[in-house]
């Protein structure tokens, strides 16, 4: 499946004090496909996708980006973060700008783009996330799950070569969850290079590559999504999905 | 109460100096503390040494030392200026202190998950700071900035111990000429009043036209 790795780990460790989050992990992401990673609370799974753009820093290992080492924190690294998009669990809009303004602000910035056109591309982005009535308002006056679209057009602004999604549907109400998920199921059969950590057992069936389980800080098992729903290989997840798939 | 119509020249002199003093010292005040507090999350480790050097220092000395400090110290190195140069520099730098951890306070209250968003989005430390951290910072301070304005506003009032022209200076005047204490007081009273309001009513305007809307 990896024909051309985008993202790839390897030996990544890092410690919070004395906690061990990420123990030696290796993880391989190929152009256009998805890869969702679940697993308990506190295995390590939002730490390894804030590793992929640094938002963490990792102790020791390499991570690469399209052949690219992850730089230090510097231009070269805004640079390389440009190309990575990354959608939060708690949206962060930013506050005081209007949903287009949001949208277009790293296009103008970073891309150097002109106002106009980064509006209209913005404009477009809203139209497809079906946001295009909501754009002179503020992200306070939205819904969870109209922000948490209008995260996802912030980062395709700007033509990312891949999109981080950090559990992107878990501060949503229900009847929420499933718009977002219809957009992120969108992007994937677009051919979005995707790492999605994420509870939605459903969205792991239906859009992904590969299933990556996580316990302890360590990746467990990383199988295609049947099998590893069907007849999961470790106790970790049978465990696991013992205790999430009975409700 | 015809303190104020005889000698109205003495108090409008005295007023106008207390208004120069907190109006200069208001302007260095806000570009230090702006700059020590750019300083004290930078991400440089000998800029935020400098800025929490700075704030410790001023916040935690008295200003009338700070006063002497300036006035007897800095002609000794050869620096003579006018009295009133003095003391807007020890007025502005002490206020510095306290307009910078206000600032600090504010770029606390901005949710940490905004300047991720903005780092993520490719944006440099600047660009995530102008853009993204500072505007909601600012929101959040101009209630705290404006109480310590009229803090220096009132301050103002040690610089008339070094013989600068100032408002409460003049009760000495009036009072060797032989008018009510209490008339005089009243008037100065007044005097800052207007001056404390007036900055009041200033950032009231200010949070209205930028506020945080909740």
């Amino acid at each position: 499946m990896a024909v051309d790795p985008l993202i790839e780990l390897r030996d990544v460790n890092k410690y919070y004090g004395e906690l061990h989050v990420l123990q030696d992990v290796d993880l391989t992401v190929g152009k256009g496909e998805v890869v969702v990673v679940i697993g308990p609370s506190g295995s390590g799974k939002s730490t390894l996708c804030r590793t992929i753009n640094r938002l963490e820093t990792i102790e020791s290992g390499t991570i690469t980006l399209d052949g690219q080492p992850l730089p230090q924190e510097g231009r070269a690294l805004a640079k390389l973060r440009a190309e990575v998009g990354m959608v939060f669990q708690s949206f962060n809009l930013f506050a005081h700008k209007t949903v287009l303004q949001n949208v277009s602000l790293a296009q103008i910035k970073v891309r150097g783009r002109r106002k106009d056109q980064a509006d209209r591309r913005s404009r477009e982005l809203l139209d497809r996330v079906g946001l295009s009535a909501q754009a002179g308002k503020y992200p306070a006056q939205l819904s969870g799950g109209q922000q948490q679209r209008v995260a996802i057009a912030r980062a395709l602004a700007m033509e990312p070569k891949a999109l981080l999604f950090d559990e992107p549907t878990s501060a949503l109400d229900p009847e929420m969850i499933n718009e977002v998920l219809e957009v992120m199921r969108q992007l994937a059969r677009d051919g979005m290079t995707m790492v999605v950590v994420t509870h939605e057992m459903g969205f792991a069936r239906s859009a992904a590559n590969r299933v990556v389980f996580m316990a302890d800080g360590r990746i467990v098992e990383d199988r295609a999504p049947e099998e590893f729903f069907t007849a999961p290989r470790s106790d970790r997840a049978r465990d696991f999905l013992s205790k999430i798939l009975k409700h | 109460m015809n303190v104020l119509t005889d000698n109205f020249h003495t108090y409008a002199e005295g007023f106008l100096g207390t208004l120069e003093l907190t109006v200069y010292s208001s302007v260095l005040a806000l570009v230090l503390g702006f700059l020590m507090a750019s300083f004290r999350v930078a991400p440089v480790g000998s800029l935020r040494i400098f800025g929490t050097a700075w704030v410790t220092v001023l916040r935690n000395t008295p200003l009338t030392l700070l006063f002497f400090a300036v006035l007897l110290g800095l002609p000794r190195f050869g620096l003579v200026l006018p009295f009133k140069v003095f003391a807007v520099l020890a007025l502005g730098c002490y206020t510095s202190a306290f307009v910078c951890e206000a600032l600090r306070s504010g770029i606390n209250t901005v949710p940490r998950g905004q300047g991720e968003a903005a780092r993520s989005l490719g944006m440099t430390f600047g660009q995530t700071l102008q853009l993204v951290i500072l505007p909601q910072a600012f929101r959040s301070v101009i209630p705290p900035v404006g109480s310590t304005l009229i803090a220096l506003a009132k301050n103002s009032a040690i610089a008339g111990a070094f013989s600068v022209t100032e408002l409460l200076g003049t009760y000495r005047t009036l009072s060797e000429l032989g008018y009510n204490i209490v008339w005089t007081f009243v008037w100065i009273a007044v005097g800052y009043l207007i001056i404390t309001l007036a900055i009041s009513a200033l950032f009231h305007l200010m949070e209205r036209a930028w506020g945080v809307a909740r």
